[in-house]
């Protein structure tokens, strides 16, 4: 698709505009993309890997709680 | 809860995780850096000459690119939630360090790779041949980058420099960023490693491009592909035979422990010996505090010392030497592993007593002296926790063969690349054209050896001598920890087996002539 403005941003803009819509494998490529982003960062960030001292330190404290694991063993 | 509550086999398992994520990223990452030189190398050809055989030519091998570089887009960001959940003692102590080359990567990775690569795309009828040109230059320069970032954190853990132990923060704070960035361990990773990853795509392009001879397909254009690759292949090859001479010889000054178990040395002296192969058990430590070498050696007389120590007299410590201390060639002596252990007990002791002086208000005196105390011992610091002396010994077999691996293949793909430059017409001969195919997987468990040389070699520390994996690991249940084990490979292999389709699709198309 030619549009004709010809401005910097117009022509980033055609640029992936066209682009995206030229694809061919591409497209499947994408689709992979898409749904290995929404596994790692939506299932696996949510459910599966929670930040540990986040959770078990309060906040402002994880010095305390790095110390009392290190130290007293 | 305290160490001592800690599950061993979460340990066990945290690990596994870990090497199993970084074994999967690392399987997109060196065809990127490979694959991206000689796409741009085939893409100034076609600048220079104007033909449209090298305009084809280099889109088919950025098309290859493109399919291996989405398919590893974000599998390297699971490796920093594993930080965060699963090693949350050593990323809060080193995570001032370690965060800031994986934060310069990830902008650099951001902006610079996904502003070139759209170009690189996109813009063949949109922009002008110098700017295409310049920006497939700049998305493999910008991957580079990216693994210079990457390899300057990992040589972090492997020779931590430039940093400071702060007793009330309990973190490691930096204190000169270009010690970090520029350390030689830093330098001779990176090197070697971005060498390694040239030599890989230079065999996957001789590979895809014999499979095409075979089925005489495509035939200029294979035999002029093949041509390309070879050169690249041999003349990174030639160099990755120096950078390796040099990082044996900077791993001997840093990690004496890891060039000892790569090479089963139990007992060290002057004039040694590297071995080629000996008779040990894969599956067994074998017993390095009893024999004084592995049975069945064959070796090739001075050659280690001269890796080493670049003197092919030089002294090279064996496992046992380093665990009862020996003298240096320069005089200075390497303290022996119970005297190691006990300096780490007196830093981990002092540091308890110094924080609960500084709670209770107590003398600046007092503070003053436990503070100089830590200060003098803190490097042995990790060693501390350690309880005997076959905690502090990589597993051998491991560091030994996959180190030969790792020669050997490197040696087998000099000779594919000269035989694909002196005799191609062999290429198309049934058998040693399928053998030019299967050096593509091979050259991946060849790249893959040498990260399990780097990271066995470095074990039991996740940070050499500062910290042991059993105390940067998380007090998280190993149940928890092997079920995203199993999670992770059952998605790894899916996404994997999804690649190698649209690959083989792909390379089944050929190039557009």
């Amino acid at each position: 698709m030619n549009r004709t403005g010809t401005g910097f941003w117009h022509r980033v803009f055609d640029l992936y505009y066209d682009g995206f819509r030229n694809m061919t494998i591409g497209r499947t490529l994408w689709l992979v993309i898409a749904i290995k982003v929404f596994i790692i960062f939506v299932v696996l960030k949510i459910f599966f890997f929670p930040d540990f001292l986040r959770q078990h330190a309060p906040s402002g404290s994880e010095a305390e709680y790095v110390a009392r694991e290190l130290l007293n063993h | 809860m305290t160490l001592l509550s800690i599950d061993p086999a979460a340990i066990d398992w945290a690990r596994a995780q870990f090497a199993l994520t970084a074994i999967y990223h690392w399987l997109f990452v060196p065809l990127t850096l490979g694959l991206g030189i000689i796409m741009s190398i085939m893409e100034t050809k076609y600048y220079r000459t104007g033909s449209p055989f090298w305009r084809s030519t280099a889109q088919y091998w950025q098309r290859l690119f493109g399919i291996n570089f989405a398919m590893g887009v974000a599998t390297g960001i699971i490796l920093e939630f594993e930080f965060g959940t699963n090693w949350s003692n050593y990323s809060y102590l080193v995570g001032d360090i370690f965060g800031a080359p994986l934060a310069i990567e990830g902008i650099v990775a951001f902006f610079m790779e996904s502003t070139f690569v759209a170009v690189m795309f996109f813009g063949w009828e949109k922009v002008s041949k110098g700017f295409h040109l310049a920006s497939t230059w700049l998305t493999t320069l910008g991957a580079t980058i990216s693994a210079w970032w990457i390899l300057v954190a990992n040589s972090w853990m492997q020779h931590p420099v430039g940093q400071q132990f702060n007793p009330d923060t309990m973190r490691n704070e930096m204190t000169s960023f270009l010690d970090v960035a520029l350390s030689p361990v830093a330098v001779d990773k990176f090197i070697h490693t971005v060498l390694s990853a040239w030599v890989l795509g230079a065999v996957f392009v001789v590979g895809v491009s014999s499979w095409y001879l075979l089925r005489k397909r495509h035939m200029e254009f294979a035999t002029k592909s093949l041509r390309v690759g070879a050169v690249f292949g041999l003349i990174s090859s030639a160099l990755i035979m120096l950078s390796g001479h040099h990082s044996a010889y900077t791993v001997a000054q840093t990690q004496p422990m890891k060039l000892a178990a790569m090479e089963a040395l139990y007992k060290g002296g002057t004039d040694q010996p590297l071995t080629l192969i000996a008779g040990i058990n894969p599956f067994q430590q074998p017993d390095y505090e009893a024999a004084d070498e592995p049975p069945l050696k064959l070796a090739v007389p001075y050659a280690l010392s001269f890796l080493a120590t670049n003197d092919v007299n030089g002294y090279v410590p064996g496992i046992r030497d380093i665990l009862d201390g020996y003298t240096k060639p320069d005089g200075t002596v390497e303290p022996s592993l119970d005297e190691k252990i006990e300096r780490g007990q007196r830093a981990i002791t002092t540091l308890a007593e110094y924080r609960k002086a500084k709670a209770e208000g107590a003398d600046d005196s007092i503070i003053n002296c436990q503070l100089s105390i830590i200060n003098s011992n803190i490097q042995y610091f990790g060693y501390g926790y350690v309880k005997d002396r076959a905690q502090v010994v990589p597993y051998i077999p491991v560091c030994f063969y996959a180190f030969r691996i790792m020669v050997g293949g490197g040696c087998l793909f000099v000779l594919l690349f000269l035989i694909a430059l002196w005799k191609p017409a062999l290429l198309r001969g049934r058998w040693m054209g399928v053998a030019a195919i299967f050096c593509i997987p091979i050259s991946y468990i060849v790249s893959e050896a040498g990260w399990l040389v780097a990271e066995f070699g470095r074990q039991p520390w996740t940070i050499q001598d500062m910290l042991p994996t059993w105390v940067g690991v998380s007090q998280v249940g190993s149940s928890a920890v092997m079920v995203t084990f199993l999670l992770f490979l059952i998605l790894f292999t899916a996404l994997l087996a999804v690649e190698i389709s649209i690959m083989l699709r792909a390379i089944k198309k050929g190039p557009n002539t």
